[in-house]
Formats: structure tokens, sequence, C-alpha cells
């Protein structure tokens, strides 16, 4: 058995083994590990979000709009070409600095109330059009498929388990009566799926462990 | 890959072209393809012929778009049969005038007779025409069709039935929100799980110890989330009314701001806007296992007596909440991720399941709007119900009036 001689795997290989010390208890060697990717992990993404979004999407296509080397005005923009209107989302999320001042921090809130609006709207329509009508509209299926027992009756129950689950989410009224037995009947389906889910879930899980100690056994001990 | 083999073709037949001293320049691909497959015709197989033109080209504004899209049908080459082999596809040759120059903007196989430009510029007039080509070569197009421009619509007619959803409601919620404005606050049952949150909270006080609330590992373009952190208003006046410290560990810059907002308003609501404390919220790192380490680092060192899970969860949802119910904890989760669902049902006392999580704001807060709100959405749901029993009847018996109605582009 030869060890890998790779610095780069021998830190990967003991950072692992320091989480995995946790399986005995919470100890400074966890404590280490964690810190040190929480730690690089957010400076990372500040990094990268520096120059995947406000570069690309903000300081590439004002310093575009300024230099004079797009046809057009400033504000001759189309589709995905915003030009100087990039200006109001820049302001925007220079406003949400002004929470480092206290006297100031008050204007923090019109950029959250921007954000948040406008994901509400789109989120909105995006929901009623990709979720509701559409998964509604693939709902309405034939109960009874001619010749083919199996087909009609996976139709009649899909539509059961659908009008039942349906039900169990309605607030209206105390869950008791017909009302009651329904929603009981949904959240039988319910729980149905939440154990296929799990089964499903828990084997994929197994498997990024097994990846990880073949990293250990392979990669860093070269154990084959 | 009708062009590629054509372009291949074309190689192979210049060259022969250049030998015999016959090359000519040609306007366009499909004209190069023409001299070529005439040389061919001449030179290698002068047996086959090229095929007859298509003929009798038409065009459309593709409706319902941006004015992106022009739709193209003809009727196909009479050489174009299964079995006789003359036509092996269409040339599709587009030019801003009826006189060219012609460039082929697209290619398709024998037998198709429709074809969508999608490269078209909204309200710019474009010239059409259809090649056939084949072993004996291209014919020459036939005649142009057009001024073609794509025009833009201001209403997509294909989502008249989300627009009647969104209607339906939009109606429904603001009635029921009027009618609870107006002292006839409507009935909803109670849901254990949110009834558990001031009884966990309520624990937490007694122990002496902090109540930890995650909102999930999603940024604010997430609907959880931004459930997640309405709630936390909810919970954050409870703590303060308790005097129970809150902590908040939060993975996005943005949630992490509105949380600071909501934990403050939270105090401002209970009367104890002194007692807010800006570090109870702590940005952690948007990478979610660099997020799990750190929240199960506060379970396991300043043990909170509740853990309150209410955003959008993946992989790291049976991480937190196996390592929550080892401390010993009680486990309040909700979320609308359904692979997520099973782990909370396992690992916490109380999951609030999907729809649940986003009632639980009107249900903490108890403000008449938001309960009006929930009876809207709860007429909608009936609605849905109705509908989906209706369809399903009607596929049975073979109309399809409905479907057809819902489907979107």
């Amino acid at each position: 058995m030869t060890i890998s001689g790779d610095f780069g795997v021998w830190i990967a290989a003991l950072l692992t083994l320091c989480v995995f010390s946790f399986l005995y208890k919470d100890n400074p060697l966890y404590k280490f590990a964690e810190h040190l990717f929480v730690g690089v992990s957010a400076g990372y993404y500040i990094a990268l979000n520096y120059w995947t979004v406000v570069d690309q999407y903000l300081v590439v296509p004002l310093r575009a709009t300024f230099d004079g080397s797009l046809p057009g005005g400033p504000f001759d923009a189309r589709m995905q070409d915003y030009r100087a209107w990039l200006i109001i989302p820049a302001v925007l999320g220079v406003l949400l600095f002004t929470r480092l001042f206290t006297r100031l921090s008050w204007m923090s809130r019109w950029s959250l109330a921007v954000v948040m609006g406008v994901y509400a709207g789109l989120k909105t329509t995006g929901f009623a059009q990709g979720d509701l009508v559409a998964q509604v509209q693939a709902s309405l299926i034939p109960l009874w498929i001619p010749g083919n027992l199996w087909a009609s009756l996976n139709a009649i129950l899909f539509t059961i388990g659908l009008v039942t689950s349906l039900l169990f989410f309605f607030y209206s009224r105390e869950h008791k009566g017909v009302l009651g037995g329904v929603s009981r009947v949904g959240v039988w389906f319910l729980m149905i799926s939440f154990g296929a889910g799990y089964g499903y879930t828990v084997m994929s899980r197994v498997s990024l462990l097994i990846g990880r100690f073949q990293f250990l056994l392979v990669d860093w001990l070269h154990v084959r | 890959m009708p062009l590629a083999v054509s372009a291949r073709r074309c190689v192979l037949v210049a060259l022969a072209a250049l030998l015999l001293g016959v090359w000519t320049v040609p306007s366009s691909a499909a004209e190069t393809a023409a001299a070529s497959g005439a040389s061919a015709a001449a030179t290698a197989t002068p047996t086959i012929p090229p095929p007859q033109p298509p003929t009798g080209l038409l065009y459309a504004d593709v409706p319902n778009d941006a004015g992106g899209a022009v739709s193209l049908t003809w009727e196909t080459s009479p050489d174009d049969s299964a079995g006789r082999g003359l036509v092996d596809g269409y040339f599709l040759e587009r030019a801003l005038s009826p006189g060219g120059p012609w460039e082929v903007v697209d290619s398709v196989d024998a037998g198709v007779r429709a074809h969508t430009d999608v490269t078209v510029r909204r309200n710019e007039t474009y010239f059409y025409r259809v090649a056939a080509f084949g072993p004996g070569g291209t014919t020459r197009a036939g005649a142009a069709a057009g001024p073609a421009i794509g025009r833009s619509s201001w209403f997509n007619l294909s989502r008249v039935s989300v627009l009647v959803f969104l209607l339906a409601f939009f109606l429904l919620v603001l009635y029921y929100m009027y009618m609870a404005q107006t002292g006839r606050k409507p009935f909803v049952r109670r849901l254990a799980g949110i009834d558990a949150i001031e009884e966990a909270i309520g624990r937490a006080t007694e122990m002496g110890r902090p109540v930890l609330y995650v909102p999930g590992i999603q940024d604010i373009d997430e609907i959880q989330t931004v459930a997640g952190l309405v709630i936390l208003e909810s919970v954050a006046k409870m703590t303060a009314r308790y005097d129970t410290p809150l902590r908040v560990p939060v993975s996005y810059p943005i949630p992490f701001t509105i949380a600071q907002e909501m934990v403050r308003s939270g105090h401002v609501d209970a009367g104890r806007p002194d007692a807010y404390d800006p570090d109870s919220v702590q940005f952690v790192s948007p990478e979610q296992f660099a997020y799990v380490a750190a929240i199960t680092g506060i379970m396991l060192r300043e043990r909170p007596a509740a853990h309150l899970f209410f955003g959008s969860f993946y992989g790291e949802s049976l991480m937190l909440s196996e390592t929550g119910f080892a401390t010993g904890a009680i486990q309040i989760a909700a979320t609308a991720n359904v692979h997520q669902l099973p782990f909370f049902v396992v690992a916490c006392d109380y999951t609030l399941i999907g729809e649940e999580m986003f009632a639980a704001s009107a249900y903490l807060s108890g403000e008449a709007r938001l309960v009006g709100g929930l009876k809207g959405a709860d007429m909608l749901k009936l609605a849905i119900v109705a509908v989906v029993i209706v369809g399903c009847v009607l596929e049975t018996l073979g109309i399809h009036t409905l479907t057809v109605w819902m489907q979107t582009q």
C-alpha cells in the first residue's frame, strides 16, 4: 500500500477525518474544520459573486454604456441591454449598505421593498403558469381506458389521491365528518409518498458516504 | 443532417467541377448546391434529374409571441414520395427584399411541409423561398413569398386560463380580506404544528435556553424563504415577549438583511425594542454544508431548547433534524420541498407540510387581512377540486375542450 504524496489530497483527507470525528462527539478538530469551512466558503462566495454578478451584470455594461462603444444613446435600451438604466439597481444596491450607519439604515428598506415586491410578483405569475394551471391541466385524465384495466385503476387512484390530498389542506372547516374522512385518506396518500421518498433519498445518501470512503481509501491511501 | 450531407456532396462535386473546368460562382448556398448538382448530373450521375420544386409557399406571423418568429408552410415537391429517393430535403432561404440576396436560414428533411423561422427580428420585413435538393442536385427555388413580418402581441391568448385562475384567486382573496376587515373574520381550523411554536418557545423560556430559527438555505428569490422570514417576525415577537434569546443563522445576504428587519420589527411589536440584539441574526455562508456545519455547531454548543426550521431545505434537512433530535430539543419544521418532508416527519416533533407553512404567518399573526387571504386560497382549492373532477369526467367521455383551454405555451 502506498500513500498519496499529493499535498491537496492530504489536506482533504485530514479535514474529512476531522469532520468524521464528530461521530464520537463535538471536539476541537471538528470545530477547526467547521470554522475553516464556513470562513473559506463565505469568502469564496463574496469573490465569486463580485465577478459573476456585480462585475458581469453591472460594472461591464455600465462601462460599455458610457465609453461610447455601443450604438445609440445611453438610454437606448433593448432586450437584456439595460445600459444606463442599470444605475437604478446600482443605487438600490448601494442603499443596502446604509445599514452600516445607524442614522441612515432606514434607507435600506427601499431596496428591500423592491426586492420583496419584484420577486413576489415574478413568482406569482411564474407559479400560476408553470405549476398551478399546468399541473391541474396535466391532472385531467380519462378515468377509464378501454381494454386497459391497470391503467384505468392507476388513473382513478391518482385522481382520488389528488383530490383527497388537496382537501387535507382545506382550513376553513374542522376535519370532521365527511371532510375528516376524506382528509384522512389524503394523509395516507401523503405518508405513503413520503415513505417512498425517504427510502429513495437514503439510498442516495449512502452512495455519497461510499464516495467519501472511496476517496479516503483509493485517492489517499491507494488501496485497490 | 441533410445540410451536412449536402455540404459534403458540394465539396466533392465542386472538386469534380474544377477538374472539368466548369466552375461558376453561385449567389447562394442553394444555388451552389444547384450548380454543383447540375454539374454532377452532367458528369457523374446523368440519369438522376434534380427534383421538381416545392410549391404553394405560405407564411404567417406566429401569434402570441414577442415578434421573433414566422411560420412557413409549403406543398412538397411532386418527386417527394416514399421509395423514389429523389428528394433529400428542402432549403429555406430568406432575404430582405424580393430580389435577394438570399441566405439559407435552415433546412428540413424530405416529407416536411412546415417550419418556423425563429431567427427573425421584430417588425423586420422578410421574403422567403423554398428549394428541394436530392441526389440529382438542387432545384432552383420557387417564387418568393412575402413580405413576412414578425409582430409582437400584447396578449398571449394561449394563457387566458392562467389569467382566469389568477383573477379568480385575487378576487377571492380580496373579497375575504374585505369581509375580515369589516368584522366578519372567517373561521380557520387550528394546526397542531403552529400551536406548538408558542409551546416550544415557552419551554425554551422555562429552561433558560435560546430558540434557534433556521429560515432555509435558499436566497430571497425562493418564495419559501419569504414565507420563513415573514413567520420569523411572529416568532421574534413571542421570544421578545418572553425575553428569550433568539438565534437566526442565515445563508444569503439579502435574507440576512430582511431577517434583521423582521426580528427588530417583532421586538417593536412586542413593546421591547430595547431587547433587540442585532447579533441574534448571523450571516453564515451560502455554501450548503458550511451552513449546516455552523448550525450543528450552534445546536451542540449553545444547546437551544427549540429548533424551528421554516423555509426551503434540501440535503441538509436530515443532518439538521437528526443532530437537533440528538440534543433533545423540541423541533418544528415546515417546508414545501416534497423530498425533504419525510426526514422532518421522522426527526421532528411537528412538521408543517407544504402549504401549511404558507398559512402559518396568518395563523401566528391572527391579522384579519392574512386570515382573509387564507380563506380565499381555500376557496380556490375547492374550485381546483371541481375543475379536476369535471375535467376527468369530460376526458373519460372523450370531450377535450377543458384540457385544451388550459393548455399554455
